[in-house]
């Protein structure tokens, strides 16, 4: 059972390494997205430190919309989504499997990117320490929410739109939650409470997410 | 006991795609769906498998309805349908060692061997986005020499774009599948060549 999940993510690493294109271009849109903002703003040093983590919280959750449409997209129209559902194995562990490789391609390469984001908006080494460990605990839960979008908009055309409109809603604790505990972290109120809140989020989505999007995509085939 | 199912009726919007189809098959059997285009024979076949639920009637594995017993029956289940399933980036190999395939176990070589046995010893190594059509069914096809364990075989048009030595040596695999005692239900418009597979006409009435 977890062989097959380990090849399920061997695959789509594979596949994402033969089209880096399509791996790259979210993390490019985070990092110019990030960069446009000081240049826009100026530099004036006590603003940047003050809007730093909604911008890069903000950037973060779109980038991670780009991409996600095709996390079952490409599968289901060369029919290997079929073959999933008719796996012996739950499919819920399947789900799981595809979801760590795409956080793995699109949320990990976020995680090393920060540093450098961080650089240009002045944020000093504690600051930057809670907005990582911040990202951390939410991009996981970026990917596992977004596989429910992503299941749900299969086969309806302007998918890609109705992913964004559908997972935005969602997303809103923990873009509320990962830039207020930088801030709480700056002001001296402590930020963990925030990062213990961001935790139980992803314990709670790691929980019930592969049921929803399991379900989403079985009457997707029906 | 095989599979059964019992007065299967589709539905496609206000028109029946087919409705009362009832048929048992036996360990050895083979049915073969015909029909016209559009008679439903692809709707026959995924519900058969359990991708897509019939409005009227069920489909049983074993005397159990299959949607209960899911995970057990698809462990004996192996399904090739007008999708292949084959991911166009990665080499012929990888795609059946590797790729989406219903749980399947095979190491390199035994993908490679399997590629070579239908002809396509060089272009395993290629990505199959390479490939042409027919040899892209070929891939997809090697998945029967992998899993000769799994008992029934659900073939969608497996002799389509295939030359004529293939279908043949492919037909001789379904032969020796049915001998060893498996189950298989195909739809083709080609002669599959099978002398005791029994036949299924959809649509018959139009």
């Amino acid at each position: 059972m977890l062989k097959m999940a380990r090849q399920l993510v061997q695959r789509d690493l594979l596949l994402a390494l033969r089209r880096r294109s399509d791996a790259l271009l979210p993390l490019a849109f985070f990092l110019v997205t990030t960069t446009l903002f000081p240049l826009a703003i100026g530099p004036d040093s006590i603003l940047l430190r003050s809007v730093a983590p909604g911008i890069v919280w903000v950037a973060a959750l779109l980038a991670s919309l780009l991409g996600l449409q095709r996390l079952f997209a490409d599968d289901h129209a060369d029919g290997s989504l079929e073959q999933m559902l008719l796996a012996p194995q739950p499919l819920e562990i399947l789900v799981l499997a595809k979801i760590l490789a795409h956080w793995l391609t699109s949320g990990l390469p976020l995680l090393l990117l920060a540093p450098l984001v961080a650089l240009q908006y002045g944020l000093d080494a504690q600051a930057l320490g809670v907005l990582w460990l911040g990202l951390l605990l939410g991009t996981p839960v970026l990917s596992l929410l977004g596989s429910i979008g992503a299941a749900l908009a299969l086969g309806a055309r302007g998918g890609s739109v109705l992913v964004a409109l559908i997972l935005m809603p969602l997303y809103i604790p923990l873009l509320i939650l990962g830039s207020s505990a930088v801030v709480a972290a700056g002001d001296g109120t402590g930020s963990a409470p925030h990062l213990m809140l961001l935790g139980a989020l992803l314990a709670g989505s790691l929980a019930a997410t592969p049921w929803a999007t399991v379900a989403a995509l079985r009457i997707a085939h029906e | 006991m095989g599979l059964s199912c019992h007065q299967l009726t589709c539905r496609r919007g206000r028109s029946t795609l087919f409705s009362g189809v009832s048929f048992v098959l036996q360990p050895g059997e083979a049915l073969w769906v015909q029909g016209r285009n559009g008679s439903g024979k692809t709707t026959l076949l995924r519900s058969l498998c359990g991708l897509a639920l019939p409005d009227r009637g069920a489909v049983h594995w074993e005397g159990k309805p299959i949607l209960a017993t899911r995970s057990d029956y698809h462990a004996h289940l192996l399904h090739i349908g007008h999708a292949d399933g084959l991911k166009q980036d990665l080499l012929a190999w990888e795609n059946l060692a590797l790729g989406g395939l219903s749980g399947s176990q095979s190491s390199r070589e035994d993908a490679e061997r399997a590629l070579a046995e239908l002809g396509l010893k060089a272009e395993a190594q290629r990505p199959v986005r390479l490939l042409s059509q027919g040899q892209r069914k070929r891939v997809a096809l090697a998945r029967m020499l992998l899993e000769p364990a799994r008992r029934l075989w659900i073939l969608d048009e497996p002799l389509a774009a295939l030359d004529q030595a293939t279908a043949a040596q492919v037909g001789g695999i379904l032969q020796a599948h049915c001998e060893r005692g498996g189950m298989l239900v195909l739809t083709t418009h080609q002669d599959p060549a099978l002398p005791g597979a029994r036949r299924l006409q959809l649509g018959a009435e139009c």
